[in-house]
């Protein structure tokens, strides 16, 4: 019995149904027909009622979602793709983020964002857009790379009083497997070490973190020992759990499926260098996608952004500066 | 707190306690505009001058149970669903004790959690948050509510207005969207904004019921505005009430309102509705001239009552600020960068 990482993003939805009244699911194709990748799947007929369809309309959505936080609810709400969050943006960066802040009443939302690239999604169906989100104040920003983060990090998102922007990365939906959910978990804000080395440490998020643990087991064959640090949440961002690991390795990689101006992994540079730079043996590095929308064809896209080979010749080139 | 008046008045009654929300929001409007020229306030003053009757009749057809989302103009309908004035004048001088506390001013305050929203700046984006408030309280089974939000006419043009209005006539919520057709969104008149014949004729697209009136007219403003209040409230979905007026000052006063031309300030469209109110009570014989003055001295002693008292608060402290956006503290990053 193995359990994937899409149906750990149902399971902790309908968990959340379940232990909480106060929790409903609203979004495009989400009741009857069980969502547009199923990550609600029957949910509506276990919970009638609460599981409801949308009109093609983010920015009413999110609007709707803050008025029933307002009245004590905790909604869910399911963007189609990451993508048209974009629709959503004003809703969600001046509304849902500066409610609490201007009024003292807490917006517990959950906007859940299908994101990052798959073979053949092309430009509108592959975006990563963490790093906006995490640019405005009054948000949560979520990336979890493990079945068992995706459960216990969406549980943590439905229970926290604030908006959470909880990215789901559709790469990892059906390949990525579990034996079963888990019981406990990290504290969120709290980053994990994937992979102990003493050589490099790459800090990433998300899918990357994957494409970073293979770079990691190429360089094993080479007898390098890279550290891998998945940041789990990129806002709050774990910065003592990086500048430990890049206190035991003096080398930072920083990998990001994401555009590459600005960012997570420029943050991340920028606070290593700022507080740490006396523990650098090199120049802190960083490797995102190319400057450009995202590729249709896989050639293209499997250029376009970091890859397990892309990540290990980086590193390469970062242990022997 | 909100709805000093109770909801079960005579039409009389209604008429009176209207006019007299009218008049106070017109020289609140008027100690604001007053308070800006002399430098005692931050930011801007955006007055609602011509637009009070309609606001008032808004804000008076509506349960202290129900929701408004105000827009820039409505101190009246502000007043009339139960704000203080010294919430509306704590927030324009900043006082550390207003709802806002300093972090928003002007007309960006409300209390949420009495049904009374604060707006943000973007136009059209409160509407859905009505809808937000409608639809958690059917879920709870809470019925016989309604919920106004206050648009201009500009806000027509926007992508959330189309939305929300399509939400809630999907979703059969009682809401009220009431949109006030001002003829100047800042400077830019109808005929760059719209090209239908009537903003009503929107609600037959949307599937929702259409209301139009003479934002002029005090009486034609609560008969319309109550009836679709009591549609709405009774079932039948969310009602698009459009009214026609004259915004009779800048957008800010900041805004000399060069554009607005004298033949429209000249027109029917161009009375002060205040003053049709007092004529249409006097012909009435509901009040005399005697009466709006003890009135309008009542309302001037409590407004500069509240600015003194708003005067000699404490302005907010950067240094006992919280600086937290976020409500789950444990979540902030402690970093100054």
């Amino acid at each position: 019995m193995s359990i994937t990482y899409l149906e750990a993003i149902r399971e902790a939805q309908a968990h959340a149904l379940r232990d909480d009244p106060r929790v409903f699911i609203y979004g495009q194709d989400v009741g009857a027909f069980g969502g547009a990748f199923k990550a609600t799947k029957n949910l509506q007929k276990e919970f009638p009622g609460r599981v409801l369809d949308s009109p093609i309309s983010e920015d009413a959505m999110i609007g709707l979602a803050v008025g029933t936080a307002i009245e004590g609810m905790r909604p869910i709400i399911e963007m189609q793709f990451a993508d048209f969050s974009t629709v959503a943006f004003n809703q969600i960066v001046n509304q849902a983020s500066t409610l609490f802040w201007r009024t003292n009443v807490p917006c517990p939302i959950t906007v859940r964002l299908p994101f990052g690239g798959t073979s053949g999604s092309g430009p509108f169906h592959s975006q990563c857009l963490e790093a906006i989100y995490a640019h405005y104040p009054g948000l949560v920003v979520m990336t979890p790379a493990t079945v068992e983060d995706a459960y216990s990090m969406l549980l943590s998102a439905v229970a926290i009083d604030d908006p959470v922007i909880f990215c789901e990365h559709k790469f990892l939906y059906y390949h990525l497997k579990a034996e079963k959910l888990p019981s406990e978990a990290l504290p969120i804000g709290k980053a994990r070490i994937a992979r102990e080395g003493r050589d490099l440490t790459i800090v990433t998020y998300s899918a990357m973190v994957h494409e970073a643990l293979a770079a990691a087991d190429e360089l094993a064959t080479e007898g390098w020992q890279v550290e891998v640090v998945d940041l789990r949440s990129i806002k709050p961002l774990d910065t003592d759990t990086v500048v430990a690991s890049v206190a035991r390795t003096g080398r930072l990689l920083c990998v990001g499926e994401a555009w590459p101006w600005g960012g997570v992994t420029a943050e991340v540079i920028a606070r290593v260098a700022a507080e740490s730079y006396g523990l650098l043996d090199a120049p802190p590095q960083r490797l995102n996608a190319k400057d450009t929308p995202v590729p249709y064809h896989p050639n293209l896209w499997a250029a376009h952004r970091p890859t397990a080979r892309s990540v290990a010749a980086a590193a390469r080139k970062l242990i022997r500066f | 707190m909100l709805h000093t008046v109770s909801g079960s008045r005579t039409v009389v009654e209604t008429q009176l306690a209207a006019y007299r929300y009218m008049l106070r929001a017109r020289l609140l409007d008027e100690k604001f505009a007053a308070l800006y020229r002399a430098g005692k306030i931050h930011g801007g003053v955006f007055l609602g001058r011509g637009q009070e009757a309609l606001s008032a009749a808004i804000g008076i057809s509506l349960k202290k149970s129900d929701v408004f989302a105000p827009l820039i103009r409505d101190a009246a309908g502000r007043l009339a669903f139960g704000e203080p004035i010294i919430d509306a004048v704590r927030t324009y001088l900043g006082s550390a004790l207003g709802p806002m506390r300093g972090r928003d001013g002007n007309v960006h305050r409300g209390r949420p959690q009495e049904g009374y929203l604060p707006m943000i700046s973007h136009l059209g984006a409160m509407v859905s948050v009505v809808n937000g408030i409608l639809f958690a309280r059917r879920m709870k089974g809470i019925t016989g509510i309604v919920g106004a939000a206050c648009l201009g006419e500009g806000a027509t043009s926007t992508g959330a207005f189309h939305e929300s209005l399509n939400q809630a006539a999907v979703e059969k919520l009682p809401l009220v969207l009431i949109v006030a057709n001002n003829q100047f969104a800042y400077s830019t008149p109808t005929s760059s904004q719209f090209a239908c014949a009537d903003l009503a004729n929107k609600a037959t697209g949307y599937g929702v019921e259409a209301h139009a009136l003479d934002g002029t007219d005090f009486s034609d403003c609560l008969e319309t505005v109550g009836s679709a209040v009591a549609r709405a409230r009774a079932g039948h979905g969310p009602q698009l009430v459009v009214a026609s007026l004259l915004r009779l000052c800048g957008h800010g006063e900041h805004d000399d309102a060069g554009y607005i031309l004298p033949e429209q300030k000249n027109s029917p469209m161009g009375r002060d509705c205040l003053k049709v109110a007092e004529d249409w009570l006097q012909k009435n014989k509901l009040a005399d001239p005697a009466q709006f003055a003890v009135w309008r001295s009542e309302a001037i002693r409590e407004i500069e009552e509240a600015v003194a008292q708003a005067q000699r608060e404490p302005a907010p402290d950067p240094y006992e600020e919280k600086w937290s956006a976020l409500s789950s503290e444990h979540l902030n990053e402690l970093r100054e960068s």
